[in-house]
């Protein structure tokens, strides 16, 4: 009895080495591509020039500009996320719905634009919404006014929304297909009419997606700085143009590095939040 | 000074320095051409790639080829020395930032006898500005910046930076988004030297600048180009190497040079302090000063080439003779060449180009 167990134990210990063995590429490449980096961040960010301690990078973010930047990027980055949600839960529903065959193709289609560079599908959009672009010239056609918004917020706004609903979609499709039609049946059963089922069962049920669509959502949008820089004409500074100046032009690495950290905060914040839901979400699926 | 690097190129030259970093770390031996090979870092889309393959070709040379958007996206990258360069192309006041600190290497001008023989004196004579014994560096490209407009939608007669600050002309006016080249338009309206760092002139030009800013369509680098061209904007601030090109797509376009003075700048190339194949740096820039490859980099990219002979090939009247390639610098007054500042200033100059990109 107590060889087989030594030899049991001993099995287990196995399985436990191969899985650390296993896992070591995944770790090692963490540490260099995640860990290292996120050092110098914070490295970067603590100090001046001459490498001694200081909060200043990090507090600089209280000024006018800096502020201003920020409180931009998240106000435009709220709107978005709102509207993709508005947009993303019907459109899950609708595949959601549909018979095994034809969903996976229409997912299919749905994420065939991603395969594209994010980098083109922008730049793409910047030609359809120029002054002398593809919409304005099918506007200009029927004789209808022309539709002024590149190089405006609202350009952003489209550009984020049109970026990033795939992200919203996918969780949101996810967490209802898990629904068991039984539940929704039983519900109906019950004499729930439509929109009980939905607004008692069905919504409740897909609330981790829901987060979890939001920060795929939010956190992209809150640092981007290429839509803006492209579909707002270098005109609106968010607080990702700030901090990628600061790398490329400006060449201050400490105040890049020290706003880095001050949105880092932000998301961290985002992913708790998504963390704490998402945990209540799979007790009620269970 | 260019900017004519598009996304897409964008996207190309990140796969280009992808590649080359795994020929560089790969597999030294068999990348290397028979005599070795040479690690050249340019602008985007800024000489012909048939010079490349010819260089190849008649020295046996391999070249390493790496491109930048901007000297500011350069000097980190060359200051590290994550990757070693050996030829690099900067402008003037970059130059001088390098060679204040310590970056660069003589060079043996006995190794690149067509520098001396072909390129004209007064470009030799402008260098002083910024490599005041003519030692580090050996002149590729020349330009003024000016003002590029349609003559289909501006009427009156283009002479002044002031036609930025024109009304009439409320978003259909494109700027160039980079800080010393804004800051040029601004304090050059003024009266004031472009390499000032006097605060309360600086403050002044910030003040214009954001005085102007509802009037501007976008703030651009490179799509300036694109934009004229398609009769996106009526009034584009632009390098005098892109006018020519422009017009050629879009004869509506005319380029002038302000009367307030604006910038005359050089790209010119330069040798790393580090460089490991210094000799074959030396041979690069001897053959790109070849009357025949100058022409064929002239007619690529459409840039003034300051060497002379590769300008007598030209066959064009129109174009050796042209006021926008090759304009009389004694006409005009108040120009300049950028400097480089020093830290603080640049410092000043960035925060106050962030308060404008920010209103």
């Amino acid at each position: 009895m107590k060889d087989k167990k030594d030899i049991r134990v001993q099995k287990i210990m196995n399985k436990k080495l191969t899985g650390q063995l296993l896992s070591a590429p995944y770790l090692l490449w963490s540490l260099i591509f995640i860990l290292v980096p996120l050092g110098m961040v914070f490295y970067y960010g603590l100090t001046d020039k001459t490498g001694i301690f200081t909060i200043e990078n990090v507090t600089a973010i209280m000024s006018a500009e800096h502020a201003k930047a920020l409180w931009l990027s998240i106000g435009l980055s709220l709107v978005s996320t709102f509207i993709c949600f508005l947009l993303a839960y019907p459109l899950a529903m609708i595949l959601a719905n549909m018979n095994v065959n034809q969903h996976s193709f229409i997912v299919l289609i749905f994420i065939l634009p991603m395969w594209m560079n994010f980098l083109l599908r922008t730049l793409a959009w910047q030609t359809l919404l120029e002054k002398t672009g593809v919409i304005n010239i099918i506007l200009q056609f029927f004789h209808l006014p022309a539709l002024n918004i590149i190089n405006t917020p609202a350009a952003i706004i489209l550009g984020m929304v049109y970026n990033f609903l795939p992200f919203m979609v996918l969780p949101i499709y996810n967490s209802l297909v898990k629904i068991d039609p039984n539940v929704v049946n039983a519900a109906r059963d019950l004499g729930a009419n439509v929109i009980q089922t939905f607004f008692k069962i069905i919504f409740p049920l897909t609330v981790p997606g829901v987060i979890s669509g939001i920060t795929m959502v939010f956190v992209p949008a809150l640092t981007t700085f290429v839509i803006s820089k492209l579909l707002g004409g270098s005109k609106i500074l968010l607080i990702g143009n700030v901090i990628e100046e600061e790398f490329t032009q400006a060449g201050n690495w400490h105040l890049g590095s020290g706003l880095s950290i001050v949105l880092m905060v932000f998301i961290i914040f985002n992913m708790i939040i998504s963390a704490v839901f998402d945990k209540n979400g799979e007790g009620n699926m269970l | 000074m260019k900017k004519r690097l598009s996304m897409l190129s964008l996207l190309a030259t990140a796969c280009v320095s992808a590649a080359s970093m795994f020929s560089l770390t790969g597999c030294g031996g068999n990348a290397s051409g028979e005599n070795g090979e040479v690690i050249v870092y340019n602008w985007g889309e800024y000489l012909d790639p048939e010079t490349l393959e010819m260089f190849e070709e008649e020295t046996g040379i391999k070249v390493v080829y790496d491109e930048f958007e901007t000297n500011e996206i350069m000097f980190p990258k060359v200051e590290a020395g994550a990757t070693e360069y050996d030829v690099i192309c900067p402008s003037d006041y970059m130059i001088q930032k390098l060679i204040d600190n310590d970056l660069l290497a003589e060079l043996n001008f006995d190794n690149i006898p067509n520098a001396r023989a072909n390129i004209g004196s007064q470009y030799w004579e402008q260098s002083k500005e910024f490599d005041p014994e003519n030692k580090y560096s050996v002149p590729y490209c020349w330009g003024t910046v000016g003002i590029l407009y349609n003559k289909t939608m501006v009427n009156e007669p283009v002479d002044s930076w002031s036609i930025l600050w024109d009304e009439a002309y409320a978003d259909n006016i494109l700027m160039q988004d980079s800080v010393r080249d804004a800051f040029m338009v601004g304090l050059k309206l003024n009266g004031y030297s472009m390499n000032s760092t006097d605060a309360a002139e600086l403050e002044t030009a910030k003040n214009f600048l954001i005085e102007q800013k509802p009037l501007v369509q976008a703030y651009v680098v490179d799509q300036v180009r694109d934009k004229m061209i398609g009769n996106e904007a009526a009034i584009g601030v632009i390098y005098s190497g892109e006018a020519i090109y422009t017009q050629r797509e879009n004869p509506d376009l005319e380029y002038v040079i302000p009367k307030e003075g604006t910038n005359v700048w050089i790209d010119s190339w330069v040798v790393t302090k580090n460089a490991p194949n210094k000799e074959n740096a030396e041979k690069f820039i001897n053959f790109m000063c070849r009357p025949d490859i100058a022409l064929m980099n002239f007619e690529f990219i459409t840039y003034s080439t300051p060497n002379d002979a590769a300008r007598e090939l030209i066959e064009e009247d129109d174009i050796r003779n042209s006021p926008i390639a090759f304009p009389d610098l004694s006409q005009y007054s108040g120009l300049e060449t950028f400097r480089y500042l020093g830290e603080d200033a640049d410092q000043l100059y960035n925060d106050l180009w962030k308060e404008v990109k920010s209103k």
